[in-house]
């Protein structure tokens, strides 16, 4: 029976979320295609993970070998592309992750399989993997299909799709590592930690975020005013960041922090899904924004389609008016 | 150190209005406005930058029409030397493969000793091009470049992971690095520069000039083809309030305050 392979995301000792949720789109997807799903896990004490995997895939491989204990493009490739070959997979899902950016489009063309990267659904239609993705900033949804082949490797987004357990106990087997010489060209050196200390916007309440709608350096004082009457605090979206106007500890989204306050303000922000997933569990969102068509209102509780500048400053003010009249 | 720079022309979205156009398959691209893709524009200004503090040239590349070199000539200004433009219409439909295909029968002929590409484009958002284009070429690659630095034949990059983690790569040089936006300040390019460089010569270049046939690329040759385009559901909207400013904020304190949040 063909299997339908999901490699396992690990990092520093942690299976991370979207391994999981690969598993649960992997089950789906082995049972309309007849095949058996199987979780790959690549590492040097994998048999923690392992376990856990079983309970989500009919088989675990695992592969253990010290050079695979950090991610590393070059030698993951060497190793993926043998068991390909060796088990021939209908498909291969993987992260679209800094694991699988780094990873699937090489492995894709030293395979000569074809990829479809970030994608938020897939099914299986007429021989082929049929996915959908977001394009032009997830204002418009694309249904793609694959070009027919032996193999398809496709990258998923991450909370995509939810994890769901099940009541599997999928046997292990150990494969010995097929790497045999050292390879040189690529090499990891080591984690970089984001800087110590600062402020913790995770631990905050009421979290104002201001975005590229804010146009210039000088209107931050625009987010902070509002942060400050509400008692919250300031935070961003990505472009802020890249700007240099406030500092990466403030950004919320997948490549910044994640947080859960009782109330989120996105201010001039547009609602990319990378921003979407750092925010979307918040209790109250409101969003304020001049494009109507902003990915940022199918996140939002509330929306007001309007200029931020008339708006923030008039909401800052009712803020401090109320206040001061309670005091 | 020869850099090579892939960079593409996209529209203008943030503001946009978004249609669908007759066919189904693309947006209607009439009335937006195009520039250089975010990321590409970061991986010009690095290479510039590279070229002057270590010497070397800068070459542009791009896939697409004509209307592509008010883009490249912007990069001529921002201190690129050379621009070479890969034109056909056989390339309609290219997915992401196809455009690492077409780029590495370019580079290949050209002195490269670091290639240099956004991380993805914002229209279509493969993330692809780079570390395909690399694997072509039969060299290392690394993504999601926040710093890059050079040592003795190797390049050290420190790249994005997820949640303000990062990690430290090396590979040896020739390269292809993929560019994270917020890698540098992209400097402010002066009319007179971008006129300075109209000076500069485009190479163009035909799928007959670069090896490739016609089943090689378009629909033919691409990992996957576009069946149809659609405006996203929406799972949840918005309930939106509307008024005055004035209106506004009274409403919105309203319901901050029904959550006991002042």
């Amino acid at each position: 029976m063909r299997e339908i392979f999901v490699l396992a995301e690990r990092r520093r000792g942690e299976l991370r979320d979207i391994t999981l949720e690969m598993l649960t789109k992997g089950r789906e997807l082995a049972q309309k295609t007849d095949s058996e799903l199987t979780a790959v896990v690549l590492g040097e004490n994998v048999e923690g993970h392992s376990k856990i995997l079983a309970e989500y895939a009919k088989r675990v491989l695992a592969i253990k070998d010290k050079k695979l204990e950090h991610f590393n493009s070059d030698i993951y490739q060497k190793v993926l592309s043998y068991l390909i070959k060796e088990r021939k997979p209908l498909l291969t899902l993987i992260g679209h992750t800094s694991y699988g950016i780094e990873l699937a489009p090489s492995l894709a063309v030293s395979l000569n399989i074809p990829l479809a990267t970030d994608c938020i659904d897939v099914e299986f239609e007429n021989e082929t993997f049929t996915v959908t993705r977001q394009i032009y900033g997830g204002k418009v949804n694309v249904k793609a299909s694959l070009q027919k082949a032996w193999s398809y490797i496709i990258t998923v987004r991450q909370a995509a799709f939810q994890a769901e357990k099940t009541q599997l106990t999928g046997e292990i087997d150990e494969i010995p590592s097929p790497l045999s010489e050292e390879m040189n060209e690529k090499r990891f050196v080591d984690y970089v930690l984001p800087p110590p200390g600062g402020v913790d916007i995770t631990a905050a309440d009421i979290v104002c975020a201001i975005g590229r709608g804010i146009k210039d350096q000088n209107n931050i004082l625009i987010g902070e005013e509002l942060a400050e009457a509400l008692g919250g605090v300031l935070a961003c979206s990505r472009p802020i960041v890249d700007k240099g106007w406030l500092q990466s500890n403030r950004q919320v989204g997948s490549s910044g922090k994640t947080v859960k306050p009782k109330l989120y303000i996105a201010v001039g922000i547009s609602g990319a899904f990378q921003h979407i997933v750092g925010m979307k569990n918040s209790d109250l969102i409101i969003a304020i924004n001049k494009d109507p068509n902003a990915p940022i209102f199918k996140a939002a509780d509330y929306g007001v389609v309007d200029d931020l500048f008339k708006i923030v400053p008039a909401l800052t003010q009712k803020i401090k008016e109320l206040k001061s009249a309670k005091a | 150190m020869d850099i090579i720079v892939c960079v593409k022309r996209v529209p203008e979205m943030a503001e946009a209005e978004v249609r669908i156009n007759g066919s189904g398959k693309d947006i209607e691209k009439t009335g937006l406005v195009f520039d250089i893709n975010e990321w590409d524009e970061y991986a010009v200004e690095e290479a510039v930058y590279i070229k002057e503090k270590l010497g070397g040239t800068v070459t542009v590349i791009t896939v697409g029409s004509e209307d592509v070199d008010a883009t490249l000539r912007k990069c001529l200004a921002r201190g690129a030397d050379r621009a070479i433009r890969i034109t056909d219409s056989k390339l309609e439909g290219s997915d992401g493969y196809v455009i690492a295909k077409v780029l590495s029968r370019v580079i290949r002929n050209l002195p490269h000793d670091l290639v240099l590409t956004g991380v993805q484009a914002s229209d279509d958002g493969y993330a692809i091009v780079g570390p395909a284009l690399a694997e072509l070429l039969g060299i290392p690659h690394v993504t999601l470049a926040k710093k890059i630095e050079f040592k003795n034949g190797f390049v050290r990059v420190n790249r994005e992971l997820e949640g303000g983690l990062g990690e430290i790569v090396e590979v040896k040089l020739p390269a292809v690095i993929s560019v994270q936006t917020g890698i540098n300040e992209p400097r402010y390019v002066s009319v007179m520069g971008i006129r300075k460089a109209a000076q500069k010569e485009i190479k163009v270049l035909k799928l007959a000039d670069i090896g490739l046939s016609e089943n090689e690329v378009g629909v033919a040759g691409s990992w996957i083809k576009t069946e149809e385009l659609y405006m996203p559901p929406a799972e949840k909207q918005a309930e939106y309030i509307k008024g005055s400013p004035e209106e506004v904020a009274s409403k919105l304190v309203e319901i901050i305050k029904a959550r006991g949040l002042i």
